[in-house]
């Protein structure tokens, strides 16, 4: 009994040990989901650049992440999705200095692979297709209501979800005959194709990225933002879909 | 005789056990927006949200009830190595998360699935319907019907059972007269606790219907998308769910307690 305690505390021990002992100094990046794979090849180019540095990353929503940031969350650097994260995130008081714009995103069609549903674009050919979007109070809902309304076409979508990557899942399994994700979803995406939208570049969500009042590691976070905007950063960036900043 | 006192030392763990529970829930209570509460909940996106719940809540509850209670019946005199694997399989999606249950009707019901391409062929496709939502929800709610049910059963007397039948009566009527009247309590908890886990159902339906206001966007689905927008909104609905989950569950011990008193 007392031997059996006695290895559970050990065991507890070596948890907190692993939890707290890390050897160098560790860079907490909050990033918007979009920017999953991109930043996770980057956050391997910058651990070795920086020998003992580690970098965690959080990938959410852009105001998930703004919320989690004003109720207390401490990260090292905050990249947004769209400007309106970053400027409420900037309005609190959460973000020192200004955020600087590194990418942009623009929106397109995606269907199941072979286009069972014979989709050729936001016309009347999505009449009786499933369409799956973002809902409105989420960036990408929000950038697809303003690119209707830019090309004056009327959408009735069968499902408006919380994530672009709820949307892309829908089209990847095949519920979905249609959705409207970004580029960069399309092009991680897998059995799907991708139809451009005629005028989608009129629609563009700038990506902004800058250190939050909170960092542990202000210096470390100011690099990260370095290596996103340098030559190796922005073919990472191109690599994933993104336009320029 | 009188009960033997519980140890005066157990009042520390137990206070701070029902304090643990207690602080979020009444945390969020401080934090409603009192004087807004009635504007937000009758925004349209909010009365479409409550009354598809309900909706849907009703139908999966008296869906558990039809096909969950002769389960359970049965269940509760099988033995042997196939009933438990059927009693197995019943409890399982009481513990899978949400989202597993979710990809598991996709996989099952999916419009790429066999059976799924079948009901779409036959004009009744499931994909991002009302009923999506009823069968995500009955799914997941029916099992602790006929868990409930069940434990009920097992432990019932069975001697009012042997007195019919040697009064004659045939197997329908002990079932209707006897049976089920000795399990009442249970059956009406089953179907309480059915509906509860139905009202809170979110990943599975998330992940199965979809999400579209007054079709697919039950109440849980709305707060998910309103804490992106409007915190306010947000918490007023949770409240809303929380109040008809408390009422639920007071039922429930209630009619639990009507259960101890048959037995």
């Amino acid at each position: 009994m007392t031997a059996r305690l006695a290895a559970a505390l050990a065991g507890v021990a070596l948890l907190a040990g692993c939890a707290s002992g890390s050897p160098g100094p560790e860079l907490v990046v909050f990033a918007a989901a979009s920017l999953n794979q991109a930043f996770t090849q980057l956050g391997a180019q910058f651990e070795a650049a920086h020998p003992g540095a580690r970098v965690r990353f959080s990938f959410e929503g852009s105001t998930t992440l703004v919320d989690q940031l004003s109720a207390g969350a401490a990260a090292d650097v905050l990249a947004t999705a769209d400007e309106s994260s970053m400027d409420r995130a900037s309005s609190a008081g959460l973000v020192s200095g200004t955020a600087r714009a590194f990418a942009s995103n623009t929106l397109t069609l995606i269907v199941p692979a072979g286009n069972p549903a014979h989709v050729t674009g936001l016309d009347s050919s999505l009449d009786d297709a499933l369409l799956v979007v973002c809902a409105e109070s989420v960036p990408c809902g929000a950038a697809t209501k303003r690119l209707a309304a830019t090309l004056g076409v009327t959408l009735r979508p069968a499902s408006e979800e919380s994530k672009v990557t709820d949307v892309r899942t829908k089209v990847e399994s095949g519920q979905a005959d249609a959705g409207i994700v970004y580029v960069t979803d399309a092009r991680a995406a897998q059995g799907v194709d991708a139809i451009a939208i005629a005028g989608a570049e009129r629609v563009r969500n700038v990506y902004l990225i800058g250190v939050p009042a909170t960092a542990g590691q202000p210096a470390l976070g100011a690099e990260f933002i370095e290596l996103v905007g340098s030559s190796s950063g922005r073919a990472v960036l191109d690599a994933a879909g993104f336009g320029s900043g | 005789m009188i009960r033997p006192p519980l140890p005066r030392w157990l009042a520390v763990p137990a206070v701070m056990a029902a304090v643990f529970l207690a602080v979020p829930l009444l945390a969020m209570l401080v934090r409603v927006p009192w004087d807004r509460l009635p504007a937000l909940l009758a925004a349209p996106a909010s009365m479409d949200a409550l009354w598809l719940s309900l909706r849907t809540c009703t139908l999966s509850a008296l869906l558990a009830l039809a096909l969950g209670l002769p389960l359970a019946l049965l269940l509760s005199r099988a033995r042997g190595r196939w009933a438990t694997v059927v009693r197995t399989l019943a409890t399982m999606p009481m513990v899978l998360p949400p989202v597993v249950a979710g990809l598991a009707l996709l996989v099952a019901l999916g419009r790429r699935s066999p059976l799924g391409a079948w009901l779409e062929a036959s004009g009744i496709g499931l994909a991002f319907t009302t009923a999506a939502v009823v069968v995500a929800q009955t799914f997941v709610a029916m099992p602790y019907l006929v868990v409930s049910v069940e434990g009920a059963l097992r432990s019932a007397r069975d001697d009012f059972e042997v007195a019919a039948a040697t009064l004659g009566a045939g197997p329908t009527t002990i079932l209707r007269r006897v049976s089920l009247p000795l399990v009442a309590p249970a059956i009406a908890s089953g179907t309480a606790l059915a509906f509860a886990r139905a009202l809170g159902e979110f990943g599975a339906t998330l992940t199965f219907a979809g999400s579209l206001q007054g079709t697919t966007r039950t109440l849980p689905l709305e707060i998910y998308l309103q804490r992106e927008l409007d915190t306010d909104t947000a918490i007023a609905l949770s409240v809303v769910l929380m109040a008809l989950a408390a009422l639920l569950v007071a039922a429930t011990a209630r009619w639990g307690r009507g259960a101890q008193a048959w037995a």
